[in-house]
């Protein structure tokens, strides 16, 4: 079974293609690593299967729903790439974790004991427990990404995208969280993430996407993952990174 | 005069009693609402719908029906007025918000100046609690109680809503939909408003108490009953200074909140100071 499928997605934005004709069939518990250029069309790949950019042509099946109905059911988890939220805000990293859970709520979002627990379980993964207290603003770049990545994971979703979630990242975290990811996906758990780390990105993803636009390739690292599609993708040579063909 | 008698005289006319609780109540939701639109960065909204009513309390006044029904109809169409020119057009959003309230606000000045036997321009402008009817107490006593109600229920919900609609909108719930009930939250408490501190001034009522607390704590709750209990008290001052002093009820409300305000700034800035210090030696 698939956990995401596109058809021919195409989305336009004001004067420019995010994304032309794009189809991938991403299966139920694999670990997918998203790569290309910048403006390849990445982050506009992940926002059409969390229906936060409507497609202008073309189908996306999330867990053979619509992407709403996914979301509705709390089947995917999101972190974005870019928080555009205000630093300043009076939450705390707890309160930002609790929101993970908000979709699973009734309709008052009081925490239940089961929400606590899954905060302080989710804080505790990305080692940020110390920091529950803090005001969101009052964190280093890579521990804000932390704190997001961990509200996706207090939302115990069955699948889960992080865009760039190693931006910023010191290499202890991007490790640990590559664990935790691998975990996960142990667990049953379709994780899809996009990185422009090449060099270690066949260590933990069992699958790869090229996006140029499209999706230029898309199957398992062994397979996909090859010189020539990285040079076509990346429009040019990459020296120094292992293929795997 | 001992200060129990400062406090009981001016109890002893229900005018004034009526003037302290339906100040007091407004202040509260106004409060509430007001932690909420500071953080999502709503406070010149608040003002342009504020004053784009005023067209409507004339024409209410003129047709005979309830100032707040006029009102309120007229701060919806000054809402949907500018989300369609930004949509429909490149100009920024305070632009837009500018030309909208100042064209309603100019309509409703001339509607007065055509209506014969005239209300009083200053009391639709600047209020007038102390002699606010029975019946507009109890209405605006009620309507406060309603919203105030509303937004602790689901104060959690604005609350991500202003914070990251985006996730909101991830997790199923329409951020487009709690926009919308946010702004007729604050259509309703700006109509309600009205006649405590008028038109001009109810903007004051709506950004003043939120930002106090907002310098005082990190935590929303806590901003919320911070945010109350100076509205409240300023609401209570107020209408006691207009009593001894014979001023203007609702100048007297705001002027005493951005009194606070300034206090609480100067705590904050002490604060941040002795922190800074401290920091610099304990390294
Ligand atoms: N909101 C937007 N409005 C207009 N154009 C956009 C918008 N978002 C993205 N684009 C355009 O769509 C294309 C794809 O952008 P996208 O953000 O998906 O790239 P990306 O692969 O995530 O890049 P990066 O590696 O820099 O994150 C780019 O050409 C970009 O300029
Ligand atoms: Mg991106």
């Amino acid at each position: 079974m698939y956990a995401i499928e596109l058809h021919n997605v195409s989305v336009e934005y004001q004067d420019r293609m995010g994304l032309e004709n794009a189809s991938i069939q991403i299966p139920e518990g694999t670990f997918s690593g998203v790569i290309g250029m910048n403006g390849a069309g990445k982050s506009t790949l992940f926002k059409v299967i969390m229906g936060l950019v409507r497609p202008t042509s073309g189908s996306v099946l999330v867990d053979q729903k619509t992407p709403l109905q996914a979301q509705k059911e709390g089947v995917v988890a999101y972190v974005p790439q870019n928080e555009l939220v205000d630093w300043d805000f009076p939450v705390s990293v707890y309160d930002v974790v609790m929101m993970g859970r908000f979709g699973l709520q009734n309709i008052f979002r009081t925490p239940r004991a089961e929400d606590h627990a899954q905060v302080m379980n989710a804080l505790e993964k990305v080692g940020m427990k110390e920091y529950r207290d803090r005001q969101i603003g009052e964190l280093s770049g890579g521990q804000k990404k932390r704190v997001f990545v961990a509200r996706a994971l207090a939302h115990g979703a069955d699948i889960l995208l992080l865009d760039e979630p190693f931006a910023g990242v010191d290499a202890k975290s991007e490790h640990a969280l590559t664990e935790l990811l691998l975990t996960l996906k142990q667990a049953g758990k379709t994780i899809i993430l996009s990185t422009h780390e090449l060099t270690s990105l066949s260590e933990y993803c069992d699958h790869v996407a090229l996006i140029k636009k499209t999706v230029v390739a898309y199957g398992p690292t062994t397979e996909v993952f090859t010189r020539d599609n990285v040079t076509q993708t990346f429009d040019g040579a990459m020296h120094r990174i292992k293929f795997s063909a | 005069m001992n200060i129990v008698d400062l406090i009981t005289i001016p109890l002893q006319y229900p005018f004034m009693v009526k003037a302290i609780v339906v100040s007091s109540v407004v202040g509260a939701v106004c409060a509430l609402l007001s932690c909420f639109l500071i953080l999502k960065g709503w406070s010149l909204l608040g003002d342009a719908i504020s004053h784009a009513v005023l067209p409507g309390v004339v024409l209410a006044y003129i047709i005979g029906i309830p100032f707040s029904v006029g009102g309120f109809i007229f701060a919806l169409l000054a809402v949907l007025l500018i989300g369609s020119i930004k949509t429909h057009t490149k100009i920024k959003e305070d632009a837009v918000m500018g030309i909208v309230f100042t064209t309603l606000f100019a309509l409703g000045l001339i509607l007065i100046s055509r209506t014969v036997s005239s209300i009083d321009l200053m009391h639709v402008l600047f209020g007038y609690v102390l002699g606010i009817s029975d019946v507009a107490a109890w209405y605006t006593i009620g309507v406060s109680a309603v919203v105030a109600a509303i937004i602790l229920t689901f104060r959690r919900t604005l609350l991500l809503f202003c914070f990251d609609p985006t996730h909101m909108q991830s997790v199923g719930v329409s951020a487009k939909f709690i926009h919308y009930f946010l702004l007729v939250l604050l259509a309703v408490t700006i109509t309600a408003s009205l006649q405590t501190v008028g038109i001009i001034l109810v903007i004051a009522m709506l950004i003043t108490p939120g930002s106090t607390a907002f310098l005082l704590t990190k935590r929303f709750p806590v901003m919320l009953v911070i945010a109350s209990v100076v509205s409240v008290v300023s609401s209570v001052v107020g209408a006691y200074a207009s009593y001894y002093l014979d001023v203007s009820t609702g100048g007297a409300i705001v002027f005493f909140q951005g009194c606070v305000f300034l206090g609480a700034f100067a705590f904050s800035v002490i604060r941040s100071h002795r922190k800074k210090n401290t920091s610099v030696v304990s390294v």
